[in-house]
């Protein structure tokens, strides 16, 4: 059997989606124009599938500050903490969040991914219980393949499902760990988050809310779902990433637990990797004080999300369950998918194709990402192109407009 | 579609309540597995769950969650993971709801 051999399923539906022509997974931005426009395929493309919910990757005052930290501490710090030791500005990064959360810990790691990764898999060990919901982020997923503990999914958003398997526990020794979400990001839907609390109470477990994609988008100051619903002392681990309404990459895990410093030599992905460059940690500093200072662009990004949200279900299609800052469009199948994400990239718009297995329950989606920059004209026009091509390709049920067979 | 049921456990289940039948068990796995069957071929104890049906890896864990809740049990990740067989999926069943 050759090295690639079992990968064969994949690689045949992987053929089938570049057969549409481009590839999905694959493409190139020419030119990055500002948070809302790139030159893709020598077009100037609307944005709409970046996870860049409040267009601070432009701001001038974070790009300022990250030219400025190259300037004065050079390009990266070439090692780990524990190897090369933290930069001033790791720990003061670390502290900001910390402080912006109202808990008395806070690590910060490269990527969101080696946060959820790390922490997770280092929290719930053997002996332990780990119950995650079946929606999770790969990340997540991960977490719990390098894990000892026990690993139990429960139904998503459905905090009597979480319930029926922690009482199952009984009385069996062993911390209960659980992993919920605060947006979840193929749908954009949130968390009951209140009632799983008071589940994970019940039975004395721990909560660990990534809030990577709810971060700046929720919660009166913008702290995520667990300000929003008013729990957030009751989450003992936030974990979060500073690659979407930050504008950069890294991520974080907040907590009140005094002994979690412990993690600074027990979580591998923590160790075993280069800590981030100066010039991230002071965007990430400076895109922090913009999302205090600037609450109106958390309105600006939900009348955005309004616009997209409301304009599509009006035309006919079919969404995820509420408004968020990730809309989902659902479309009867991976190749409809694949070709309607295909005409919107032709008609100069940029949107995420999601198919299973990336998927929960098998669906097909375009994935759109609302930015709080985005302008009403932008979402409007987008609106009529996906609202004309649901209509060729059949998608949205006006017979007359119908072309059978028919792609742009 | 063959449901494997030698009898015997049903005896048992008369016996003690509280002993789920194996038939009964295979009887809801195969419920579960029906739209995934290739072709005639039925579903039957040593059918390779991943490989001799069209059901994805997610599908199966979604599949889980339903049976732990028919039967009320868990079943972790890591046990679902040695899983192959339809005849290892109603030991395991039957193993966690006997342990109850």
């Amino acid at each position: 059997m050759g090295l690639f051999d079992r990968h064969a399923g994949l690689l045949e539906a992987y053929r089938d989606v570049r057969t549409t022509g481009y590839d999905p997974f694959q493409i190139r931005m020419e030119r990055v124009l500002s948070p809302t426009e790139a030159i893709i395929n020598g077009k100037k493309t609307l944005l709409v599938g970046t996870n860049n919910y409040f267009g601070l990757t432009f701001d001038e005052s974070c790009k300022e500050a990250a030219i400025e930290a190259i300037r004065a501490e050079g390009t990266g710090t070439t090692g780990s903490r524990i190897a090369n030791g933290s930069y001033n500005e790791h720990v003061a990064l670390e502290q900001e969040i910390a402080e912006f959360y109202g808990k008395k810990h806070c690590m910060v790691f490269t990527t969101g991914y080696q946060a959820n990764l790390g922490v997770i898999s280092t929290l719930a060990g053997e002996g332990d219980f780990l119950l995650i919901d079946a929606d999770s982020h790969a990340s997540i997923y991960d977490a719990c393949k390098m894990t000892q503990a026990e690993v139990v999914r429960f139904k998503h958003n459905d905090p009597s499902s979480l319930d029926a398997r922690l009482r199952r526990l009984g009385d069996r020794p062993g911390n209960r760990v659980v992993v919920l979400e605060g947006i979840y990001s193929m749908l954009g839907d949130s968390a009951p988050l209140r009632e799983f609390v008071d589940v994970c109470k019940k039975y004395g477990a721990y909560v660990l809310i990534d809030e990577a994609h709810s971060l700046g988008a929720l919660g009166e100051t913008g702290r995520g779902l667990c300000e929003s619903t008013g729990v957030l002392d009751d989450c003992h681990f936030i974990v979060g990433t500073f690659s979407k309404t930050l504008g950069a990459i890294g991520g974080y895990c907040v907590s009140d637990d005094p002994d979690f410093d412990i993690l600074r030599v027990t979580v591998r992905s923590y160790m075993f990797t280069a800590s981030l460059p100066p010039s991230i940690v002071a965007s990430v500093r400076q895109a922090l004080r913009v999302v205090k200072a600037k609450p109106e662009l958390r309105k600006q990004l939900w009348d955005n999300v309004a616009t997209l949200y409301d304009g599509l279900a009006a035309k006919g299609f079919k969404l995820g369950p509420e408004h968020g800052p990730v809309v989902g469009v659902h479309l009867p199948d991976r190749m409809l998918a694949i070709g309607f994400w295909r005409a919107m990239l032709d008609a100069g718009i940029y949107v995420n194709v999601a198919v299973p297995p990336a998927t929960p329950n098998g669906v097909s989606l375009l994935r759109c990402s609302v930015c709080a920059v985005h302008t009403a004209e932008q979402l409007e026009h987008m609106i009529e192109v996906m609202t004309g091509i649901g209509r060729q390709l059949g998608v949205l049920g006006d017979p007359k407009l119908r072309v059978v067979g028919g792609t742009r | 579609m063959i449901v494997e049921n030698d009898g015997m456990t049903d005896t048992i289940d008369l016996r003690r309540e509280s002993t789920l039948a194996r038939g009964e068990v295979m009887g809801e796995i195969c419920h579960h597995l029906l739209p995934y069957q290739t072709g005639e071929k039925p579903i039957v104890g040593d059918t390779v769950i991943a490989k001799d049906l069209t059901i994805d890896s997610l599908a199966i864990m979604d599949m889980v969650m339903e049976l732990e809740d028919r039967f009320d049990i868990s079943i972790p990740m890591n046990v679902v993971a040695e899983i192959h067989t339809v005849d290892q999926l109603a030991d395991t069943i039957l193993k966690l709801h006997a342990r109850r």
